[in-house]
């Protein structure tokens, strides 16, 4: 089962490969790890999907809260979370027109954020489902460059309470 | 404190905080990257520098000298080989729980990651095996951090820090604040147990009738021995200990059932097996002791008190997990029991195994057998002395025979069973303690793996007794070749290749013995005992064949559980 941990983090140097290590050290199955700046200076966000069972997840929740860097450990398979990806996926005009690729980005309230005469790019937010879709449909036409972000979510509703106070990073 | 804004270097910061850390004693070795805190060195007064001949027994011997006390055990080395030969030590210290904090020297930042000379990335090779650690990239940091890595190595569950110094931060100078109180946001280990689950835990204990406590490290961690031994009177229950459990409580007392596990007694792991409640204290359910985990004390409620909540279920899932130190766990759940357990029936079970199968050896042939040694060594030390053991054969004879009294009197390599730890986990320990006797005990296998560090114990006059099983054989190996390998005797056999271990003492200036005779134990043992002027060695010349009994072979239950040796003379 896919399940989705978030994980704010001390940021700086080494935090990041410290979840990554023990993610490997301890054997979890890792299927996207994201990280990005967050409205508190020197702390990160990392978005985590995992695949396991509960008993799995709470090995991995003990685990990165006892890494010293991280600060809050949430498991967001358990709550209501908004969770989202953005794909950028470049596709061979040859196969298909101009009309068609606009079509389909609109039905997927997507932008075209590049083109020329060989290809055509479109930029896709959403759930990652949703992401799978738009891949599933413009497949035939021939992809020929995708990349996506992996998952960003957040927690619905009332904000995670945590200290506003300044910490020196190290 | 206005009187500290003075400018100092990086290495000046290192001695002040180290200072007020309260660090007596730091096992290192010089190197490019850490000349400038080798000068400053030079002229500190407070803290005795031990210069090592290996940076691996640096990293041991503070693990050696940390497990003796109870405190942090400092190491200072230098960039890339001096560093990586810390690592052994370092992840030793890691499985183990051992409070230390190992300074590595790293070349400048200007050259980090350029391949410079002795350069090696000692932060990402130690980042799996370290509770934390930290490259400082500015001097302005370095006095916090310093702050940091004592206070994470020392406290929760302990283990091993790294700080990795770039010569540049260390040579740079900034304005000296020592932070009276750092924060570490993403660290607050818990001490206080839930309360109301140690309430559930003391109903659990009045209401069995089969309890046994399963001890392990974390109850001599958090000095929890006393609390332990009143659970243990007032409620009349028996205590079964791990490797590393083994002190926690008194060996010689008739609660104390000895080690479970792989090698444990034969009635400590019946009563595993036939127990309805199993309280783990400080322990974690190690492969070692739960052998197949299907089959593991099946028919018991588990309690599991443990300051690391990732222990908790990791193995083994308990009924009633409790997060706390062990310590005041222990006290609260004393104080909470309202009325013992009936235990009358549950005792005389286990002396009926105990009878069924104690703990024995071939003694009546002359010839001279580690058992006998050990045996001699706990009557002649009355369970007081510390006793650093090596891994392998020796190591379990050790735990099995030795009827330690006293927490952090037992110093052996667990987790990762490091072979070469003894001698230099010994002296280590043998600049901290002064009032017992220090008696290292290896195998000829292992001892030879760090034996470069009796020059140190000789420098420093130690009065380590040190000890060496001689059986010609990496004995350990050998069983296990022997029981499961189709006796194929590969490259275990050290007999025709051993140096002349009483020469090699000499060689360093050690008062050395050697004896095969079981009749000569009692004097040599004598004589080490007197002589306090410096360290001296005894080669105990044993049977080559002989197995470590019982043994519940790797990932079996206790049901299979070998006894003795099945050999058809036996069987006839
Ligand atoms: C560094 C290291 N290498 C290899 C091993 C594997 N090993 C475990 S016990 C053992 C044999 C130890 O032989 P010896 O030191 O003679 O002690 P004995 O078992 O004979 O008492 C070996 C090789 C180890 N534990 N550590």
């Amino acid at each position: 089962m896919k399940q989705v941990i978030s994980v704010l983090i001390e940021n700086h140097f080494g935090a990041f490969d410290r979840v990554a290590t023990m993610f490997s050290g301890k054997g979890f199955n890792l299927k996207s790890i994201t990280i990005g700046e967050t409205e508190i200076a020197n702390v990160s966000r990392m978005t985590i999907v995992t695949e396991g069972e509960g008993k799995d997840i709470d090995k991995v929740v003990k685990q990165l809260n006892r890494l010293v860097d991280t600060i809050k450990v949430i498991d967001l398979s358990e709550t209501n979370h908004v969770e989202r990806e953005l794909a950028l996926i470049k596709v061979d005009l040859q196969n298909t027109s101009l009309d068609e690729m606009k079509n389909v980005c609109d039905i997927f309230r997507g932008n075209v954020v590049d083109i020329n005469n060989k290809s055509i790019m479109l930029e896709i937010t959403g759930p990652p489902d949703k992401i799978d879709a738009v891949v599933n449909v413009l497949m035939p036409f021939g992809i020929l460059e995708m990349a996506r972000s992996g998952n960003v979510a957040l927690r619905r509703g009332e904000q995670l309470k945590i200290k506003k106070k300044e910490y020196p990073s190290n | 404190m206005k009187s500290e804004n003075v400018r100092l270097s990086g290495a000046d910061i290192l001695f002040e905080c180290l200072k007020r850390e309260g660090v007596d004693t730091i096992f290192g070795y010089p190197g490019g990257a850490v000349l400038k805190i080798y000068e400053k060195l030079y002229d500190v007064d407070f803290l005795q520098h031990i210069l090592v001949r290996h940076e691996q027994g640096a990293a041991h011997m503070a693990e050696g000298y940390a497990k003796a006390t109870g405190k942090v055990g400092v190491v200072l080395v230098t960039s890339g080989p001096g560093a990586t030969n810390t690592v052994t030590g370092i992840a030793d210290a890691y499985m183990d729980s051992v409070p230390i904090v190992v300074f590595t020297g790293q070349v400048p930042s200007h050259l980090i990651g350029n391949d410079a000379f002795q350069e090696a990335d000692i932060i990402g090779i130690t980042r799996p095996i370290t509770k934390h650690n930290f490259l400082v990239r500015d001097v302005k940091e370095l006095a916090s951090t310093i702050r940091k890595a004592f206070r994470i190595a020392s406290t929760g569950r302990p283990g091993p820090v790294v700080v990795d110094l770039p010569k540049d931060v260390i040579a740079s100078e900034c304005e000296f604040v020592y932070p009276n109180d750092v924060d570490i946001r993403g660290y607050r280990p818990v001490y206080r147990g839930h309360s109301n689950q140690i309430k559930k835990a003391a109903e659990m204990i009045s209401n069995s009738k089969k309890p046994l406590l399963y001890v392990g490290g974390g109850v001599i961690m958090s000095g929890g021995s006393r609390e332990l031994a009143l659970l243990v009177q007032e409620n009349n229950l028996p205590v079964t200990m791990t490797l590393q459990g083994l002190g926690a409580f008194p060996g010689t007392d008739e609660h104390s059932l000895g080690m479970l596990g792989m090698h444990g007694t034969y009635w400590a792991n019946q009563a595993v097996q036939n127990c309805d409640l199993l309280v783990s204290l400080g322990a974690r359910f190690d492969d070692r002791v739960t052998g197949n985990t299907e089959s593991f004390a099946t028919s018991a409620y588990k309690i599991h008190v443990d300051i690391d909540p990732a222990s908790i279920d990791k193995n083994i899932v308990v009924d009633l997990p409790i997060v706390g130190d062990v310590k005041h766990v222990l006290a609260e759940l004393a104080a909470e029991i309202q009325k013992p357990p009936e235990v009358e029936e549950w005792w005389e079970s286990i002396t009926k195994w105990k009878d069924e199968c104690p703990l024995t050896y071939e003694g009546n042939d002359g010839r001279l057998r580690t058992e006998f040694v050990i045996e001699k060594l706990s009557e002649k030390t009355k369970g007081e002395a510390v006793i650093v053991t090596d891994v392998g054969q020796h190591q379990m004879w050790t735990a099995q025979y030795y009827k330690f009294n006293n927490p952090r009197s037992n110093i052996t390599s667990g987790g990762l069973g490091t072979m070469g730890f003894s001698v230099p986990a010994s002296i280590g320990a043998a600049f901290a303690i002064k009032d017992r006797p220090i008696v290292s005990i290896s195998g000829d296998g292992g001892f030879q793996m760090n034996m470069q560090e009796l020059v140190t114990a000789a420098a420093h006059k130690l009065p380590i007794k040190f000890i060496i099983i001689n059986n010609s054989f990496l004995g350990m190996v050998r069983q296990w070749q022997e029981l499961f390998h189709a006796e194929k005797f590969s490259f275990t056999d050290l007999g025709q290749s051993n140096p002349d271990f009483v020469k090699v003492g000499e060689a360093f200036g050690i008062k050395s013995f050697s004896t095969d005779n079981p009749k000569e134990v009692d004097g040599l043992l004598d004589k080490v005992f007197k002589y306090n002027e410096g360290p001296s060695l005894i080669e105990f010349k044993v049977v080559k064949e002989d197995m470590v009994f019982p043994i519940i072979p790797s990932g079996k239950s206790v049901a299979d559980m070998i006894v003795k040796r099945l050999n058809p003379k036996n069987m006839m």
